[in-house]
């Protein structure tokens, strides 16, 4: 065999050893929501997978009332995501070009958003929450969330690079600048705008402090917190069979969106990492 | 400087940026000049009348054993999960990145874990390591017989264990991330160096690295970002900050004094000191950033 063969074999056997590695307290969280209670307190530990898996999903739904966990998470998730992109594709397009009084402070404003991470005004936008009204309801959920400083910047990033004879061939047959951005820049951005919508979809569905804040109703409550709810209410032992079930319901959406737009995603990521 | 695309239309920018800009002075800039104000204040036993107390919020966080405890756990766990997780992602992407055939399957099945939220990854550790029942403890008790392996109990071990969910939980983002960036270094530098007989290490030390400076710097910042903030949800799961405070880092600390112990002005004098400790840092990003990157090319 030769070195570079011999090298080759080295670095996929490492490869697999690391996806193996790394998956395996996934996988050994999905043996578990698939085995009976008793099963799962069953010495030595079990790694293959049992047969109670949909009475395990079953009692999980049932017990948190996961059904409307579910439909929130995935409603909050999809409006924010769905939001932060027009904002932030409106946002880029004016900074990019538009030459206005007050841009650069504009833009430095819209940067500030990662400085300014909930926990640094956590109390005072609860009250704010209050003051409006809003506990309890979708708004404190998604609001406060509109605003993207990397929506703006991968855009931005995008729409420099995008020839200017588009947007003067498009001004010269008497487009105005809102439909050129919504027939040629819009559609052009396609793989920026997946890759964010990924981005901001997952954050959104793994948010936890805020929900836990905000709400109060089971009604109103997300996934994440449902999960706390199936630990917290066992009395002595924890039924690990359940809870797992649970928190297979809390991956699945997420990990479907991150695999069905997986080719968007890296080059999206690609084309931010090009400096 | 950006260039005027469409002269005539004085108005249309401001109407553009106004509803991102309205969200961040409402939402964000407001609420955090009311944590920097409600900070010289504390609240009546009746949360009735405020009092105007000056810097006595924090001099009474920076005597509080209690705080500066939860400050070295933060640094201990952020620590560890930067720099742990940011080494091994480093060297699973340099594996990626070898001329090997399968990239994009590997790439997806090492990558899928970015989808895990914080909460989950708890759930799953607090299952690995279930005192008694779990499959690590259990591992243990087979190699050193007469051991137990119990988390909730001793506190330096579940600050090991949340360290490590945080870390696990992080790697798939930080590999998408290194991995473009190393994706971007153009081979002929690397061919280069070969020819003029640089070794891996050397090529990797000289070419690789000061290349990918940009990524490391942004992927510091996210990361400290999550050690900081978005591990709250892994927290809150695992251990509640226990045993005793082991594992109460500043941002559970926050969330019980603002909404468990009601001390509205202790809590925004801890928001203050997160924003100063998040300021600093992003400031050093940014420098470095724009230092590294003309030093690169």
């Amino acid at each position: 065999m030769s070195r570079h063969a011999r090298l080759s074999l080295l670095t996929h056997a490492a490869l697999i050893a690391l996806v193996v590695v790394l998956a395996f307290p996934v996988y050994y969280a999905l043996v578990t929501s698939t085995l009976s209670f008793r099963e799962a307190y069953q010495y030595p530990p079990r790694l293959l997978p049992g047969t109670e898996f949909l009475s395990n999903l079953h009692e999980a739904w049932v017990r948190a009332s996961f059904g409307r966990l579910f439909f929130n998470s995935t409603v909050i998730s999809l409006v924010v995501a769905f939001v932060k992109i027009v904002l932030s594709l409106l946002a880029a397009f004016a900074y990019t070009h538009f030459r206005f009084r007050g841009a650069g402070f504009l833009f430095a404003l819209s940067m500030i958003t990662q400085m300014l991470p909930l926990p640094v005004r956590i109390l005072p936008t609860y009250e704010l929450m209050d003051a409006f009204h809003w506990i309890d309801t979708y708004y404190a959920l998604t609001v406060p969330f509109f605003a993207s400083t990397t929506g703006i910047l991968l855009f931005r990033q995008f729409f420099l690079t995008v020839p200017r004879e588009l947007s003067d061939a498009a001004r010269v047959d008497g487009a105005g600048p809102m439909r050129y951005f919504w027939q040629i820049l819009v559609p052009l951005s396609r793989t920026n705008i997946a890759a964010l919508f990924v981005i901001e979809f997952i954050f959104m569905w793994s948010q936890y402090l805020w929900p836990l804040i905000v709400t109060n109703s089971a009604d109103m409550r997300v996934v994440q917190i449902g999960l706390k709810m199936l630990i917290a209410s066992e009395q002595i032992a924890p039924e690990w069979n359940v809870i797992m079930a649970g928190t297979v319901i809390a991956m699945v959406p997420p990990l479907v969106v991150l695999i069905a737009l997986r080719r968007s995603f890296a080059q999206g990521i690609a084309m931010q990492s090009e400096k | 400087m950006t260039q005027e695309r469409f002269p005539g239309h004085p108005f249309l920018p401001y109407l553009l940026v106004l509803p991102s800009i309205a969200v961040i002075v409402v939402f964000l800039i407001y609420p955090f000049a009311q944590s920097v104000w409600g900070s010289f204040f504390i609240t009546s036993f009746f949360g009735d009348k405020k009092l105007f107390v000056g810097l006595e919020n924090y001099l009474e966080l920076f005597r509080s054993p209690d705080y500066l405890q939860s400050v070295v756990v933060t640094l201990y766990f952020s620590a560890f999960v930067v720099v742990l997780g940011l080494a091994a992602s480093l060297g699973i992407a340099l594996l990626l990145n070898q001329r090997i055939g399968g990239l994009g399957l590997y790439q997806i099945a090492l990558v899928w874990t970015y989808s895990i939220s914080p909460a989950v990854a708890g759930v799953i550790w607090a299952l690995l390591f279930a005192p008694a029942t779990g499959l690590i403890p259990w591992l243990v008790g087979r190699v050193v017989p007469g051991y137990t392996l119990n988390w909730m109990t001793n506190g330096s071990l579940a600050l090991l264990v949340v360290s490590l969910a945080a870390t696990w939980k992080m790697l798939g983002y930080n590999i998408v991330f290194f991995l473009a960036g190393l994706q971007n270094i153009p081979e002929e530098l690397i061919d280069a160096a070969r020819v003029d007989g640089a070794g891996p290490w050397l090529s990797f030390r000289y070419i690789t690295l000061p290349m990918l400076s940009p990524t490391t710097t942004f992927l510091l910042f996210m990361n400290m970002l999550y050690a900081f903030f978005q591990v709250f949800g892994l927290i809150d799961i695992m251990t509640q900050g226990g045993p005793g405070d082991a594992t109460n880092l500043l941002v559970y600390n926050l969330y019980r004094d603002a909404f468990i112990h009601l001390n509205s002005g202790r809590a925004n004098a801890q928001s203050v000191i997160i924003f100063v400790v998040i300021a600093v840092a992003a400031m050093v990003q940014l420098r470095a950033a724009t230092k590294k990157a003309v030093y690169a090319r």
